[in-house]
């Protein structure tokens, strides 16, 4: 065991970048203890999220964050970093709009660059139905307080000289919903960022550590099986994406969650010529380009349920066609590489979070395509909700008992592609 | 690129088809209770491995099939009784 790491400062990068050496470790490696009063499955965001707002805002510190594989190595390594709170249900725009106040300051919070960027995010409308929606979006948007309004071609092509925006295109930009407080951010970062802050309070990391049962007993959880040695705990909190039905089916509950990859590409680097995140629906698309200069592109899930996270070639052929119709002065860029992630979709496109039939097991899944941008406030809901045996305010339209009671949450137009 | 093997084209491209899901025995309408009947729509068993699917060969003969297929290596093989289950509704067939 080590010792806690210090605080990064200019006076620490400049001691430790002189000569490179004595980097401290970000966070430590512990022994697994055989109880803990709080035991996470999944070391991405939203679980890294949860335990650092349980040891910061409940004082909840004998807490584990469990991982089959290395810390980030999820969704939270392989989503397109997109920030956005824009959404259609004002449920949905309040929720996503505390997780960017909380991104705004999360650098001096967990005292880690999470490199957030405030660049401008762009949905396009092709087609008179989409800009409808749109307008709706803006409304319920500037009702919740929400920076967000529709604009033309016009303004569209200012913020992006390089959008074919005539109307000849194949596919024309009528409008787009223009929410400047959109932007992009270092995924890593925000993962070691939660990681090291959670460490520093006493949270223990355990990498390489993989669940393989859940034991219960009368209706409540009473301990973790894992490859490394039995825990026992009464609190366990699934946060695995697209493996958490596979969790919950060890804990005997089921969920309305079914898992498909999403594919993502990269380029080569490019001096910086696109400023604001251009996302269209119509053609299943995103593009953003990184403080590196590479475009990110994005797209919607693959068509059919899957486990595997091999890329096709026909995804990279199909993106390129719907970029370039976009933006056609890309056709000379070249592919860097692309990859998959797992998505845990649910029938309406909506989060599952809070208890469920099993007392002490809570869930945050089903975040389906756009999970790493709820991070924050995910985290903070379920530490809260775990804290108080009950979920908070904010989280409540989300329950598992909402498929059993018939009242789903409607955000399909807002939450199926766009990012 | 995956291919299914169709009963009656022979194997094609997945781009080819429309997944409908898992079969899933669907609850008699007239005595299934509102709870049964929100279970069928909405819960999935979501196995990791071989599971028992219903396809549309939507670009291509246009009739449903089953299939098993490995979810973690997307490995298919025609399932050994072809007339399918009536398809789930609730799946998004984009």
């Amino acid at each position: 065991m080590m010792t806690k790491p210090s605080r990064y400062s200019a006076f620490s990068l400049l001691r430790h970048g002189i000569g490179h050496s004595g980097w401290p470790r970000a966070w430590r490696s512990h022994p697994l203890k055989p109880s803990y009063d709080v035991v996470i499955i999944g070391g991405g965001v939203h679980g890294l999220a949860a335990a650092y707002y349980l040891a910061v805002n409940h004082g909840i510190r004998d807490v584990a964050v469990l991982d089959k594989s290395y810390l980030g190595s999820g969704g939270s390594g392989r989503n397109t970093a997109i920030l956005r709170s824009n959404y259609l249900t004002p449920e949905g725009v309040r929720f996503y709009d505390r997780s960017m106040r909380l991104y705004r300051h999360l650098a001096s919070d967990l005292n880690f660059n999470v490199m957030f960027s405030r660049r401008g995010h762009l949905t396009l409308a092709h087609n008179d139905g989409s800009l409808r929606t749109m307008r709706w979006r803006a409304e319920v948007n500037k009702l919740q307080g929400v920076d967000s309004e529709v604009i033309g071609p016009g303004e569209i092509k200012k913020l992006v000289p390089h959008l074919d925006t005539s109307a000849g295109a194949r596919y024309p930009i009528l409008g787009a919903l223009y929410h400047p407080p959109g932007g992009i951010i270092r995924h890593d970062a925000v993962v070691w960022g939660y990681a090291r802050a959670a460490d520093a309070n006493g949270v223990h990391l355990h990498q390489d550590t993989e669940v393989t049962g859940i034991e219960t007993r009368d209706g409540r959880v009473t301990g973790v099986r894992t490859t490394r040695g039995d825990i026992s705990t009464p609190a366990v909190l699934n946060c695995t994406a697209g493996w958490s039905t596979l969790i919950s089916d060890m804990a005997g509950v089921d969920l309305p969650v079914t898992t498909s990859p999403l594919q993502a590409a990269v380029t080569e680097p490019v001096r910086p010529f696109l400023d604001a995140v251009v996302v269209s629906g119509t053609l299943h698309v995103y593009v953003s380009q990184t403080d590196r200069g590479e475009l990110v592109f994005g797209a919607s899930v693959d068509p059919f349920t899957s486990y595997s996270m091999r890329g096709s070639l026909e995804f990279a052929e199909g993106l390129a066609g719907h970029v370039l119709e976009l933006m056609p002065a890309l056709s000379r860029m070249r592919l860097l590489r692309q990859w998959a992630g797992l998505c845990d979709m649910t029938p309406d496109f909506s989060p599952i979070m809070g208890p469920t039939p099993v007392d002490g097991f809570y869930v945050d899944v089903g975040w389906g395509t756009y999970g790493f941008k709820a991070g924050p406030v995910s985290g903070e809901a379920m530490a809260d909700c775990i804290a108080h045996q009950r979920p908070p305010e904010i989280i409540s339209a989300f329950g598992l008992d909402r498929f059993t009671e018939g009242r789903l949450v409607g955000e399909k137009g807002a939450a199926a592609v766009g990012h | 690129m995956i291919q299914l093997p169709c009963p009656w084209c022979g194997p094609r491209n997945a781009s080819e088809f429309a997944h409908r899901g898992e079969v899933v025995p669907r609850p008699d309408v007239a005595t299934a209770s509102i709870t049964e009947w929100r279970r069928y729509l909405y819960f999935r068993r979501n196995a990791l491995g071989w599971v028992t699917e219903t396809w549309y060969h939507a670009a291509g003969c246009r009739r449903f099939f089953t299939v098993e297929r490995n979810t973690q290596t997307n490995e298919a093989r025609l399932a050994p009784r072809p007339e399918p289950e009536p398809a789930p509704r609730s799946e998004d067939a984009r």
